[in-house]
């Protein structure tokens, strides 16, 4: 359904992605961890043909990608839907305007179906009370929530979540963590989660993918990377057990570097 | 020396860069006007936001410019005993400069900037990211529709401020200076020939072109969050305002040579 094989990306004379090689199987749920600043979210933005890699091959549903123009980007897009980090909902339209954004734009169903088909996306997240607020009435977690309800609306193939539970309280990670499990036990849709947050990625997940400096160290099971003992998994995964003193900073291939202060050589700081 | 030279030329490649990214996004804008989604709706939207929005302010500008050129006018016509030729003065210099130029400073002040911070702060929160990945044409549905309601938009307003213009001149002709209704009125469409009205409606097309997609251009390549959004709507304002009024200078060259 979607395959990376060798996929590099630089941007500003960064190095963000090194020939990465990730497969995910059709109606499978795979995680991209990895601290920030990793390269998690270009693999999306990749994904989706908003960015062009270097060199590498990308297939989405079966079709190469990487040497598309935006216009025939538009047939693939179809098939997949984004909910993004910071939600991204339409500031000037309603929730029900921006959940039925796509089929709109289509104009291929008739206006009863459009309205049905936002009307069961909205019940699917709980929210279909907000249908006539705006985007800015609404929380963050009922904004992400929003947005998986727009991804939603379309039947998409594919779904794409950057950060879905990033800044939210527990309720709404559970609530967030429980519809990406329904989306794929009850509709069958492949879905690639990009996340930081280890208890999402536990719930999730099929099979885990770990991204470092743009270079993949990890890909198995949940339980093959909890019993991974390579030192830089180990820090990302246990940072408290890895990293026991306020100067510990993490480095390079997993190494630990601990920064000397003024006060280490000083003493304390007078009161 | 070396890396003063090295600077310099990054400076100038960035220069070129953002002037040839500029002209693309032109080209894409432009060429989105003959192909569909027609976005009627939305047109119709940012026409009422550019142009009824925009008409209160418009109108003031007018009045008080034609006001005080005729306050100025008549000081400097006095000593030749040619104040009741005011009107001369105040119809020739709203039509064929005042009131285009000002009109689309006040358009850029107002329309332009907000473009720009709108399209910055879509931009810095994913919604173009979203509008593509939904599989809309970013610059079809939020610059084309912008620009096809600026290019209607603009030359109304400036039609508007110079009608106003002409008749805040007439007040202080009027009533300030004395001057007959019939004789004020007679000699300000005297003094105009209808080229000078052609010429007057394509200046504020030209305008409302470099108001839109300067505002556009600068909202779209935005990055650096919030501090970009207020960098990109200053630089909107400033570049568009120095943009009217060098072009104002090479229209008005051009017009002159064309007779």
């Amino acid at each position: 359904m979607i395959r990376f094989s060798d996929v590099s990306f630089r941007f500003d004379n960064r190095q963000v992605l090194s020939n990465f090689t990730m497969d995910v199987p059709p109606g499978q749920t795979r995680v991209i961890l990895g601290g920030s600043g990793s390269g998690k979210t270009t693999t999306l933005r990749l994904v989706l043909g908003l960015l062009k890699p270097e060199s590498g091959s990308l297939l989405v549903d079966g079709q190469e990608i990487v040497h598309l123009t935006e216009q025939q980007m538009v047939p693939i897009r179809a098939k997949m839907a984004m909910v993004f980090q910071g939600a991204a909902l339409f500031d000037s339209l309603t929730v029900s305007e921006n959940v039925g954004y796509r089929l709109w734009e289509e104009d291929v169903l008739e206006e009863d179906a459009i309205e049905q088909a936002v009307d069961e996306s909205l019940r699917f997240v709980g929210l279909e009370d907000t249908a006539h607020k705006m985007p800015a009435e609404i929380s963050g977690g009922m904004k992400k929530r929003v947005a998986i309800a727009r991804a939603l609306a379309c039947r998409p193939k594919i779904i794409l979540y950057d950060e879905p539970t990033a800044g939210l309280d527990p309720i709404n990670t559970h609530l967030i963590n429980e519809l990406i499990c329904r989306l794929h036990s009850e509709e069958q849709i492949t879905q690639v989660v990009v996340t930081h947050d280890l208890e999402t990625a536990y719930r999730v997940a099929d099979r885990l993918v770990m991204i470092q400096r743009g270079e993949k160290i990890f890909d198995g099971t949940v339980e093959e990377l909890k019993a991974a003992e390579d030192q830089e998994i180990r820090t990302f995964l246990e940072p408290g057990a890895v990293l026991q003193t306020p100067r510990c900073f993490p480095y390079k291939g997993g190494a630990v570097r601990t920064v000397e202060t003024a006060a280490d050589s000083a003493g304390p700081l007078p009161r | 020396m070396e890396t003063v030279a090295i600077r310099i030329e990054d400076a100038l490649k960035g220069y070129v860069w953002t002037v040839q990214e500029f002209a693309r996004l032109c080209g894409i804008a432009l060429a989105g006007a003959f192909r569909r989604p027609w976005y009627g709706q939305d047109m119709l939207y940012y026409m009422d936001q550019i142009g009824v929005g925009s008409l209160f302010i418009i109108m003031l500008t007018g009045l008080f410019t034609g006001m005080v050129l005729t306050l100025q006018g008549a000081i400097q016509l006095e000593p030749y005993g040619a104040i009741p030729y005011v009107s001369r003065l105040v119809s020739t210099s709203v039509v064929r400069e005042l009131g285009p130029v000002l009109a689309a400073l006040m358009i850029a002040g107002r329309v332009g900037s907000g473009i720009a911070s709108e399209l910055a702060s879509m931009q810095v929160t994913e919604q173009i990211d979203a509008l593509r990945a939904e599989g809309t044409d970013p610059i079809k549905k939020l610059v084309t529709t912008r620009l096809l309601a600026s290019l209607i938009m603009v030359p109304v307003l400036t039609v508007i401020a110079n009608g106003v213009a002409i008749f805040g001149g007439y007040v202080i002709a009027r009533f300030y200076l004395s001057i007959d209704s019939f004789f004020y009125w007679t000699w300000a469409f005297e003094a105009l020939r209808p080229l000078d009205l052609v010429y007057g409606l394509i200046k504020p097309l030209v305008f409302g072109f470099i108001v839109c997609m300067v505002g556009c251009y600068a909202g779209l390549a935005t990055t650096g969050g919030t501090v970009g959004v207020g960098r990109s709507t200053t630089q909107s304002m400033v570049t568009s305002s120095i943009l009217i009024l060098m072009s104002d200078f090479f229209l008005t060259k051009l017009f002159i040579f064309l007779g």
